[in-house]
């Protein structure tokens, strides 16, 4: 499916809070005119992303609107003049390569870019590693393991050279020796897309099994390099960094055009839309608009999810906007979406959820503890570190929602964890038993309602 | 920096108040947990698929043993899909004899049986099965011994006379099987094994090897479900192919007991192929529920029940140590799968170890501190 440009609609609404980090403050008045590529919200935290105006046009209204991740968030709304008249201090360059890391890092920061990949982690501090752990290798994310989602596959088909230099300009704000890309094997084209678009720096393309969650980024490090990442740590502690092919384009085209990061390749899949397309979206666009543009629904009412099927969020209401981690807009008909779960948890022990789970947990028992309120019994299960990427649930032949009660329990056991704390500093001992155990039967109930 | 939220314009008024004020249903959609979509598999498949892999077996144990292997294959399942539903029906629980579990549970009882058995027997071994096997314990998942084994095992201590000389060639099965009868020198009352523990070990290695063939293809006597090698081979092969069972089990168990019968003097081969050996390595020691969840957890339960099956078999009174050698290790499945786990990803070996004293002692110190 070939990336097509997106609906240009009257109005886009751009939340405040689209990276990991500090949320942005407008910067821009009700009223005031802005270009596309102007910068509208900012923060003055580190962590933080600026955001920008995706269309030109005048700031109609800064109000809570739905945001993606279900609740809402402060957004400023753009009404559109539909010229898309760029914004005039945009600062284009030939061959950003020449540029030093410091000046990377900052122009990558101005830009707006954060982790494409559906983290949205601002890409300036990824960008800058500590002292003490260099970077060996950059390892770029060529595997969309989710169903459904093509975006980055026609990204690396359409703008393999953007992605390779995006790659170099990462590889050097990091002094990183290698720069490596791994790409599911069965996307062949992609594979020699980028084989050819690398060969002048000597690219090393890696095939990787299909196999979710291949781009999980753990399980990525481990099947490229055999090297774990240690619990509760990050790639920087084996030398690795990963990062999304979408986020080195947009690095690439971001720092040669200087126009920061306004829109982003999505896709638009499902059973329950008449058109499947991949777009590159105008960031505030609504997911009801995108839908529109894209024929409408078709089927049974069903599930709007934001991300994929597998680890994506189903949306109440289609008026959220697209933000800078929308990967996809996937909507499933009634008829198909799961929707059988049982009303207890019942589990046969086939053992498929062990199998299957990328991090080597136990599933079943964290959910059997977690349906039970046992939440003391998760902690050494190293319920921390499940990433919910669901493969358990979706092989579960009794269908248990066990990356709900994964979650419900990693919930209970935090709380749990805070209690003992405090009752531990108010009595200097831990409290009577018969307490804490009146404490995780109204957890409990509570998990159930 | 405009912090202050401006007056809201009609219209905006509207858009603000969407997400607080309850849309038209239409408007609204279904929220839930990730992931949205699930593989196909369910419990019901994967009895029926258990059910298909046993059946070429069942249909040739019937047709050798004729309509008294039918009736106890019959009454057995009659006893626990009728126990299953009564059961849930008096503890007001959702009835789930359509998840196939309980015919599966049926179908196993009673090709471990023999064939001429009293009808109301295997009625007595598929309630105990499902009573004191499943129902005890909570249902579905939550029993710690397998339940076919455990009525059947109920029967064996019962009405151990019944259970042990059942197995009088059919007349029908004489004719049928001639070609088999002729490798016998004479109509066995018991198992080849049973008729064999009385004879001298060294004459264990010699006669055995005459029963080869017959075991392997076809034979007469024994269990319903043991009338041929070839037949449960083809049900595991099945069970293989469509990824329900983990090889180890199986092969491990089988393979513990030949080396561990051939460095005891019997000929491995036959070893393999007399007794249940082969019938509870593929269908009730790979039963979900009973045994570990890992894969090294199932390496070490298959060796467990391969080196109890053969003590039983070389050095007690009973017949046949398969039974009791995998409800054994069934009782020590807990056991296997709180020492055996996977090791998570990021985490070290030895991590586990130092965090346990660690939170072992924690307590202590804190509860001492206190005092």
């Amino acid at each position: 499916m070939k990336i097509f440009p997106g609906p240009a609609e009257e109005s886009v609404v751009i939340p405040l809070e689209q990276s990991v980090g500090a949320t942005c403050e407008p910067i821009v008045e009700v009223g005031e005119r802005v270009l596309r590529g102007q910068k509208i919200g900012d923060s003055s935290e580190y962590v933080s992303a600026p955001i920008h105006s995706s269309v030109s046009g005048e700031v109609e209204a800064i109000l809570k609107y739905p945001h993606p991740k279900g609740s809402g968030s402060r957004a400023i709304k753009v009404k559109s003049d539909k010229q898309d008249t760029p914004f005039e201090g945009l600062i284009a360059m030939d061959d950003p390569l020449t540029l030093s890391p410091e000046e990377i890092r900052a122009r990558v920061r101005e830009a707006g870019i954060v982790g494409l990949g559906g983290g949205a982690f601002p890409t300036h501090v990824k960008l800058n590693p500590p002292a003490d752990e260099p970077v060996s290798t950059v390892i770029l994310n060529g595997s969309e393991c989710e169903p459904h989602l093509s975006g980055d596959y026609r990204l690396m088909i359409e703008k393999p050279l953007d992605i390779i230099k995006g790659g170099l300009i990462i590889q050097k704000a990091v002094g990183a020796e290698k720069l490596m890309v791994g790409v599911e094997h069965n996307r062949d084209d992609a594979i020699d897309a980028l084989r050819e678009a690398g060969k002048p720096w000597d690219i090393q393309v890696v095939p990787l099994p299909c196999r979710y969650p291949t781009g999980a980024e753990k399980t990525l490090i481990k099947t490229i390099t055999g090297k774990e990442v240690p619990c509760g740590g990050l790639p920087l502690d084996v030398g690795m960094m990963v990062n999304n092919v979408g986020t080195a384009a947009q690095i690439h085209e971001s720092l040669s055009t200087g126009m920061p990061m306004v829109d982003r390749v999505l896709t638009v899949d499902g059973d329950g839309v008449a058109g499947r397309a991949n777009l590159r979206v105008k960031l505030g666009t609504r997911v009801r608009d995108v839908i529109e543009y894209c024929g409408g629904f078709v089927g049974e009412r069903g599930k709007v999810i934001i991300g994929g099927p597998m680890m994506g969020l189903a949306q109440y209401t289609i008026d959220v906007p697209v933000i800078k981690s929308t990967t996809g807009i996937i909507v499933l008909r009634g008829e198909t979406y799961f929707k059988n779960e049982p009303p207890h948890f019942t589990c046969i022990r086939c053992g498929r959820c062990v199998r299957r789970c990328p991090m080597n947990l136990i599933p079943y028992l964290m959910g059997a503890y977690s349906d039970a309120g046992m939440w003391e019994q998760l902690e050494p299960l190293k319920i921390e570190d499940c990433t919910e990427c669901g493969s358990c649930a979706y092989i579960c032949p009794t269908k248990n929602s066990l990356v709900q009660l994964i979650k419900v329990g990693k919930g209970g056991l935090a709380h749990r964890k805070s209690r003992m704390e405090s009752l531990a500093s108010a009595n200097g001992a831990p409290g009577p038993e018969e307490d804490t155990e009146d404490e995780e039967d109204t957890e409990e109930e509570q998990a159930n309602a | 920096m405009p912090d202050v939220e401006p007056e809201p314009a009609p219209e905006e008024a509207a858009e603000e108040k969407k997400p607080k004020k309850a849309p038209p249903p239409e408007e609204l959609f279904v929220i839930g947990a990730s992931p949205h979509i699930r593989a196909h598999e369910t419990t019901a498949g994967i009895m029926g698929w258990v059910i298909i892999a046993v059946m070429p077996l069942t249909i040739y144990g019937i047709y050798i043993g004729g309509w008294a292997a039918f009736v106890v294959v019959a009454m057995s399942i009659i006893g626990t899909v009728g126990t299953e539903a009564i059961v849930q029906r008096i503890r007001h629980m959702p009835i789930t004899v359509f998840d196939l579990s309980a015919v599966v549970t049926g179908l196993l009882l009673g090709l471990t049986l023999p064939p001429r058995l009293p009808f109301w027997m295997p009625l007595i071994g598929g309630i105990v099965a499902m009573l004191l096997g499943k129902h005890v314990f909570g249902g579905l998942g939550h029993n710690i011994f397998n339940p076919a084994l455990v009525g059947r095992a109920v029967l064996f201590v019962s009405w151990a006379k019944y259970m042990t000389t059942s197995y009088l060639v059919h007349p029908q099965a004489a004719v049928v099987n001639t070609a088999t009868i002729k490798a016998i020198d004479t109509i066995t009352k018991a198992t080849p094994l049973t008729a064999l523990s009385q004879v001298r070990k060294h004459e264990l290695a010699i006669s055995g090897t005459k029963y080869l063939k017959p075991l392997f293809f076809g034979n007469p006597w024994g269990q319903i479900g043991e009338v041929s090698a070839l037949l449960i081979l083809v049900g595991l092969v099945i069970l293989l192919i469509r990824g329900l069972v983990d090889w180890r089990i199986p092969v491990v168990y089988v393979g513990t007991v030949m080396v561990l019968s051939w460095i005891l003097g019997m000929n491995p081969i036959f070893a393999m192929l007399s007794g249940g050996l082969l019938f509870g390595a593929c269908f009730m020691a790979t039963d979900y529920v009973t045994n570990p969840m890992t894969a090294w957890g199932k390496v070490v339960f298959a060796l467990g029940c391969g080196i109890v099956t053969t003590i039983i078999r070389f050095y007690s009174s009973l017949p046949e140590g398969v039974m009791f050698a995998i409800l054994l290790m069934n009782g020590l499945t807990p056991l296997i799968d709180r020492y055996l786990r996977p090791r998570p990803y990021g985490h070290k070996r030895h991590e586990k170890k130092t965090e346990k004293e660690a939170n072992g002692k924690a307590p202590e110190a804190e509860a001492g501190a206190a005092a």
